[in-house]
């Protein structure tokens, strides 16, 4: 029998071990958060098998390897975290990575670099908004809406490219900085997901607009009776998703020397989706971190790269990923304290 | 008692009147550092009815679910008929023949209400069920305990108003013959003549030998009803007495430990300005409302379950549509598309469905306490930091929210406390217009004397206070004026000075006035 009580009385945090010393251990728990430390926990451990199995995972190249692997699959975590927050879910991500990939490169070659990247983060931004249009005025569940239209703009990057890779921007200046090159040592691919998660950690963080995203995600009711406008939080939430996938796809095109309309981007939106709920962002919305979700992005580098120097298969790389996800979200289930009764909401 | 198909069910035989059928006794229970209950002890009899009372916070749930095996209590012992008991599960005190009727109970949207009844105990014939004979047997127990014209076994539970559904969730417990049934304020979202109805069941299930354990802030009941009345205060155990040897005096003593004689303090100011005024304002909700409020004006709508009176207010902030009709703020006729239009009007308004309506559960006080004026707190889209605080640690300190900080989380404090949240969110968007649906609703006696402290206080300030109530002595001792709705309609206006509890339930009933189309006519 299902007791909801609503007369609140003390209904406790998920019960913390009070037995521990007190003092400085509990206060880096708080500020730093439950979820964040065992995270940095679990870095530490795959670094030290995985080091101790192979010297070369040591290494500054691989150290790069592993940053600039990250990057793009980052920027999806990242914008995929405000979207879970926010309540809803993005699958689209990886086809508008793809879509605009290919796209970047062939405006690249029609006009030139700078075209290439404002007409792929429009295009981005366009995907985005038709995704925050049909969940908003059509009444769809965002997982359906953006299932379809992950089918749908694979499709249209496989149309408008005839299923090949397109353009050569090997020779380009611009691309070979995106993809190559470094600031003050640090390569451009991981300072772009360096400020845009900063940016995205700011807004949620500090702005309106970041309470009124962890408000909608929370209560949707409360939050139109408090004079939010919801629809224009999920649009503009979508059409910012819309823009940085195009970020993301561009580097792609960068990394690659040419635009692929698929192959770069495939299973990206999974990758990002995992790295959001092992970072901490509740799938029912009003929870996550921007920093939970880079920790979370951190440890995915590290496993796959290390997957790969000891020689694991990529067949059985796909199966660890879906178990990751899966193990992600139930961790997250036992910790929020509900009932192992029917089916989860 | 009822004929159960089902196997599972315990038929215990009836044990003599008088005799304990559950013994609590020393329950202590802690959450992390809050001790939520200690030495709480309480008994129940066959054939009797024990009140258990006490301010939200008190420890009633708390020690319900310890009964239950929803919880493990850290120290007690707990006796069911003679024997001792440790729960760890809810179905297992079920099987042993202990229900508790939750306040807010679950039912199957789209299944009928006969289905409902018997889940998980539905019979069958080989694969099959047979659905006539489960409404058969749904139609019978229903006539048995009395609700037969209240609810249709065919019915969905889509259809079925919080009052409905309170009845399906006593019917699912009665379906196992239970020793020993404990209800948990039943009655806050019944209607007065489903009340009656309740109270007829539940004394023919004492006279039957059923132990009853009930839950509720409302002492009209509480002496109408119960023969022992235990009090907790702050999950201590106060006493136990006979009902006969109290009075509503001593028991506000018990559970408070102060004396609350000026309950209702208002001091009429007079009227100012119109703040609001409805002109014949029509939708699919309610129909031709003509009302309005004066700035430092108290009004209340009262009215049964169904009248409309939610839905009336949502109307008024904006979330429903005015079809037809006028809707003014200070003389300007006004077109609310969304919440905001009405807030940025300068109205407030606390919903009936504190959590969830109102509050942001897994946020702050102080989150939640800024929502409505975010705008104001923030430079640019910058929210300043210091003066959200600010904010919030001056409605804390000002309505005497009881939390360990700003920064605990809603979901953490008490009903009354929660209630407060919603109020200074709102107190902190200073507004012309306040509209508070069932402000003390699921609050304790203490949290009720302050909240309607604060509104008076906010009238005498010159805010305009419009405040729905299915309590007719609140609504009585706190409006200047109160419009009686029935229908989806206003059936009268009455002056606080000569308004009698008759008056009001008069017009409430006044179907007459009601629109059959409209009307959820459960009575």
């Amino acid at each position: 029998m299902p007791t909801t009580q609503s007369t609140a009385t003390l209904r406790s945090q998920p019960p913390i071990e009070t037995g521990a010393r007190p003092g400085v251990f509990r206060r880096v728990l708080e500020v730093v958060g439950v979820q964040n430390i065992s995270l940095l926990m679990a870095i530490a451990l795959v670094v030290a098998v995985i080091g101790s199995q192979n010297a070369l995972f040591f290494t500054v190249g691989n150290l790069r390897v592993i940053g600039t692997a990250i990057a793009i699959s980052g920027l999806l975590a990242v914008v995929q975290t405000i979207v879970i927050i926010m309540g809803a879910l993005d699958i689209s991500v990886g086809s508008i990575a793809g879509l605009t990939s290919v796209s970047s490169a062939m405006i690249f070659t029609a006009t030139g670099p700078f075209l290439g990247v404002v007409g792929a983060v429009g295009i981005g931004m366009l995907c985005g908004l038709l995704n925050g249009c049909i969940i908003v005025f059509g009444r769809v569940n965002p997982v359906i809406a953006t299932l379809a239209t992950l089918a749908a703009y694979k499709g249209v990057a496989q149309l408008i490219s005839d299923g090949r890779a397109q353009g050569y921007t090997g020779a380009d200046g611009f691309f070979v900085f995106l993809a190559r090159g470094s600031i003050l040592g640090v390569p451009t691919l991981i300072l772009v997901l360096v400020i845009i998660a900063l940016l995205a950690h700011v807004v949620l963080r500090y702005t309106s607009i970041g309470r009124n995203i962890y408000a909608v995600g929370g209560n949707d009711i409360a939050s139109r009776l408090a004079g939010i406008n919801i629809n224009r939080y999920l649009i503009g939430v979508y059409v910012a998703t819309g823009a940085v996938a195009a970020i993301a796809g561009v580097l792609i095109t960068a990394r690659t020397g040419s635009g692929q309309p698929v192959s770069g981007s495939e299973g990206l939106e999974l990758e990002a989706i995992t790295a959001a709920a092992l970072g901490g962002a509740a799938l029912k919305g009003g929870k996550g971190t921007i920093a939970g979700t880079i920790l979370a992005v951190i440890l995915l580098g590290i496993l796959t790269n290390g997957m790969t120097l000891l020689g694991v298969n990529s067949f059985w790389q796909n199966v660890a990923k879906g178990a990751l996800l899966v193990l992600a979200v139930v961790i997250q289930q036992l910790r929020s304290g509900e009932r192992r009764i029917g089916l989860p909401g | 008692m009822v004929k159960t198909i089902a196997p599972a069910a315990s038929g215990i035989d009836p044990a003599p009147p008088g005799t304990v059928m559950l013994s609590a006794t020393g329950i202590e229970k802690s959450f992390g550092p809050v001790r939520a209950l200690q030495g709480v002890q309480l008994e129940l009899r066959a054939g009797e009815v024990t009140a258990l009372m006490g301010e939200n916070g008190a420890g009633k749930s708390t020690l319900l679910k310890i009964l239950t095996g929803d919880l493990q209590p850290d120290a007690g012992t707990l006796t069911l008929a003679g024997t001792e008991v440790r729960f760890t599960d809810p179905r297992q005190s079920r099987l042993a023949g202990l229900r508790v009727i939750a306040q807010e109970p679950e039912v199957l949207l789209h299944v009928s209400v006969a289905e409902n009844f018997y889940v998980g105990a539905i019979g069958r014939q080989g694969l099959m069920f047979n659905r006539a004979a489960l409404l058969a047997r749904a139609d019978s127990d229903l006539r048995r305990y009395g609700f037969e014209k209240v609810i249709r076994p065919e019915t969905l539970g889509s259809a079925l108003s919080p009052a409905q559904r309170q009845i399906v969730e006593i019917m699912r417990a009665l379906v196992d013959s239970p020793s020993v049934i404990c209800f948990d304020e039943p009655t806050s979202s019944l209607g007065d003549e489903e009340v009656v109805i309740l109270f007829t069941l539940i004394r023919q299930l004492r006279d039957e030998g059923v132990a009853i354990g009930y839950v509720s802030h409302r002492m009209q009941e509480i002496f109408e009803l119960s023969d022992n009345i235990t009090v907790l205060r702050d999950g201590k155990f106060v006493g136990t007495k006979t009902t006969a040897d109290t009075n509503h005096d001593d028991l506000v003593r018990m559970m408070v430990g102060r004396d609350l004689s000026q309950f209702f303090h208002r001091d009429p100011v007079l009227p100012g300005e119109t703040v609001l005024e409805l002109r014949g304002v029509t939708n699919s909700h309610v129909t031709d409302i003509h009302l309005e409020v004066k700035a430092g004006e108290v009004v209340g709508v009262s009215g049964l379950v169904g009248a409309g009176r939610s839905e009336l207010m949502k109307t008024i902030v904006g979330d429903l549509r005015v079809d037809s009709g006028e809707l003014l703020m200070g003389g300007t006729t006004m077109s609310f598309k969304a919440p905001a239009d009405a807030i940025a009007a300068g109205i407030g308004f606390a919903p009936e469905e504190r959590k969830a309506e109102a509050l942001l559960l897994k946020r702050s006080v102080r989150d939640n306490v800024a929502l409505a004026r975010l705008r104001s707190l923030s430079r640019w889209i910058f929210v300043r930091a210091a003066d959200e605080k600010a904010l919030a640690a001056e409605y804390i300190a000002r309505l005497g929210i009881r939390t360990p900080s700003s920064e605990q989380l809603v979901g953490n404090l008490s009903g009354g406390n929660q209630q407060k949240v919603v109020l200074a969110r709102w107190l902190a968007t200073h507004p012309r217009l306040l509209v508070l649906d069932e402000p003390t609703r699921g609050v304790d006696v203490g949290a009720k004397s302050e909240i309607y402290a604060i509104i008076d206080e906010l009238a005498q300030a010159g805010v305009a206070v419009l405040v729905v109530s299915s309590e007719l002595p609140e609504v009585i001792g706190l409006s200047d004026r109160i419009y009686v709705m029935a229908g989806g309609r206003i059936t009268g206006e009455l002056a606080r000075d000569h308004v009698t509890e008759e008056q009001i339930l008069a017009l409430a009933m006044d179907e007459s006035a009601a629109d059959p189309d409209l009307s959820t006519s459960l009575s």
